[in-house]
């Protein structure tokens, strides 16, 4: 680089480049933060769906599944499991792992109970609705 | 080696390269399972064996990264480490905590864990890469202040130079970002754009400037360019990264329920990411060209260039793949994303810590360079690892775009086990290449047992 470009302009851009830009990360943070309630519908969170979260976490589901696009890429996409399956097949599912099909992926058996199922399904229907602009493209997922 | 306090960076190194094995050992386990899905279940569960690796991955790469602050801060500074022995006793306690959290991982269900660990009282565990129990998470940040209190100490009693300055601002914010890991709230969406400030502004972030920062220390020695020059690179690449990488978070708001304008602020600014990785590119070839030294330690010269071209590549090139908008509505969540995560942590930081690592290394054992034998086989590594990770990064490519084709483009979609079926040859393939990548591992660590005539350490 030229000697006219000196190393106090360039930390100054580094400086002040990042500033501005953390701060335009802040404004737009702000704004979204606005938006958000019309599009994740949050009046919707019941106590049961904060238990759902909970039961989902608990078992570390993102360690096989993606969840609106988000996790391991081992098992099905489950944002929208609820309107391709409907919740009484995702409880009997979990209820019947593993199917011990000899070379298959297996899923562990977690032993929830129907109060643990019925708040992950509560869950997993409301994370259904998120406004997630159309993602994902059809409903395989 | 010019100061006795540098010696303490050596436990952190030997840790980060005995972690950086269990690593890699786990994630054959994991490609094997891709394969046979019930390989080691029920006694190693995929979400398990997952947790181990990427967990694994973030303590040896923060093991690195410390060992390196502390190898370098007392030449940058030309003071001694504030406190030798609170970074040794620093040492042991990550190391108990990390291994700790490994063993509770294997032999404890997961949701019994968090029972054990008061997640209940503070829910903090089971969001991705995010894993630890709310005890290791405090221990971090225990860890983490102490650390920076010891370097920042060094840094105020001495010299301060750029270098200095950039790696200490990178690993404060290390420290900062992580605090989002301790905000978990129930609405998913709030949860999520949070989570994204702890991963995303560390590794395309702040890491970046621990990553600019190491890069610029090692080819100031192996160089001898002139420090002025080297810095002002450094300080461009490091704005350059800041500039486009902040906003660049957008390219994760796509699709989890924000505002659709981040479609535009995420695909623009996270185009340009690639600009400041191609700089480094550039900067690292352009040094070693106007070399005014030859230095005797060949290998870490190669491990410096080799970080350049890989984090472009890596993290440039196929970051770049998938991050517009309307390309990204087709891959995300896919294995084009697991490709690109190979490929750009391995370009990037496993890349920068081994390059450290191999300067520091053969000083701290008294010696400019290793023997000419054991740098072949350090060399040898280098390729088998780097060439090894380029396949595993095409072969997951490959099996990403043959899933977005059949399950999410196709006007008759897959179902994603159906899908999975079909992809089974580039699985068994990116296997076979995990494997080498082992060898090179095991080359690697034997070239730290080869013996052979060294210069003494000017």
């Amino acid at each position: 680089m030229s000697q006219t470009f000196t190393k106090s302009m360039a930390r100054n851009i580094f400086f002040g480049g990042s500033a501005f830009f953390f701060l335009l990360l802040v404004a737009l943070t702000f704004d979204t933060m606005q938006v958000l309630p019309k599009r994740d519908h949050r009046e919707n969170i019941t106590p049961a769906v904060e238990r759902g979260k909970m039961v989902w976490e608990k078992n570390d589901c993102i360690g096989c599944h993606t969840l609106l696009g988000e996790g391991a890429y081992f098992a099905p996409e489950l944002g929208n499991v609820y309107k391709r399956r409907g919740g009484e097949f995702v409880k009997s599912w979990i209820k019947s792992m593993p199917t011990k099909v000899p070379g298959r992926r297996q899923m562990p058996q977690f032993n929830l109970t129907d109060q643990e199922l019925d708040d992950m399904v509560a869950f997993l229907k409301w994370t259904g609705e998120i406004n997630t602009s159309k993602w994902p493209p059809n409903i395989e997922g | 080696m010019q100061y006795q306090s540098q010696k303490v960076a050596m436990p952190y190194f030997i840790a980060a390269i005995g972690l950086f094995t269990g690593q890699i050992l786990f994630g054959l386990i994991m490609g094997l399972q891709y394969v046979m899905g019930d390989f080691l279940f029920p006694a190693i569960p995929f979400n398990v064996a997952r947790m181990v690796h990427t967990n694994l991955l973030i303590v040896w790469l923060l093991f690195g990264f410390m060992g390196a602050a502390y190898y370098m801060i007392p030449e940058e500074t030309e003071s001694e480490l504030f406190s030798p022995k609170l970074a040794l006793l620093m040492f042991w306690i990550f190391l108990v905590a990390g291994a700790l959290t490994i063993v509770g991982y294997l032999l404890v269900p997961y949701a019994g864990l968090a029972q054990m660990t008061f997640n209940d009282l503070w829910p903090t565990m089971g969001r991705e890469f995010l894993e630890q129990p709310l005890p290791t998470k405090l221990g971090i940040v225990v860890v983490a202040l102490a650390f920076l209190f010891n370097i920042s100490m060094t840094i105020l009693k001495g010299r301060k130079t750029s270098i200095a300055l950039v790696l200490l601002m990178g690993l404060w914010g290390l420290a900062v970002f992580f605090l989002f890991s301790f905000y978990n709230p129930s609405n998913l969406v709030l949860d999520k754009y949070f989570w994204w400030w702890t991963v995303h502004l560390w590794v395309e972030g702040v890491w970046e400037l621990i990553l600019g920062s190491l890069l610029a220390f090692v080819l100031i020695k192996v160089t001898g360019v002139d420090r002025e020059i080297i810095e002002k690179w450094l300080y461009i690449i490091v704005a350059m990264t800041l500039i486009t990488g902040i906003i660049g978070t957008g390219h994760h708001y796509y699709w989890i329920g924000t505002p659709e304008y981040w479609q535009w602020f995420g695909s623009v600014f996270s185009a340009l990411e690639p600009i400041p990785f191609f700089m480094m590119t550039v900067f690292a070839f352009n040094m070693v060209n106007r070399r005014r030294r030859e230095h005797p330690n060949k290998a870490a010269t190669l491990w410096a260039l080799g970080t350049g071209v890989m984090a472009f590549l890596g993290a440039g090139v196929w970051g770049f793949l998938h991050t517009l908008a309307p390309v990204n509505f087709y891959t995300h969540g896919t294995q084009i994303t697991a490709a690109h995560g190979h490929m750009a942590f391995y370009g990037a930081y496993v890349m920068v810590v081994l390059t450290i690592i191999s300067y520091a290394m053969p000083m701290m054992r008294g010696r400019a360079a290793n023997s000419e034998k054991a740098q072949v086989m350090e060399m040898w590594a280098f390729w088998l690892m780097t060439v090894s990770i380029v396949f595993i990064t095409l072969f997951l490519t490959a099996a990403g775009i043959l899933q977005v084709w059949l399950q999410r483009v196709s006007e008759t979609p897959l179902g994603f086990m159906a899908t999975q079926d079909q992809v089974t040859l580039f699985y068994w393939l990116r296997e076979i290449s995990g494997v080498i990548f082992l060898i090179g591992l095991i080359v690697y660590i034997a070239s730290f047992f080869v013996e052979g005539e060294t210069k003494e350490a000017a």
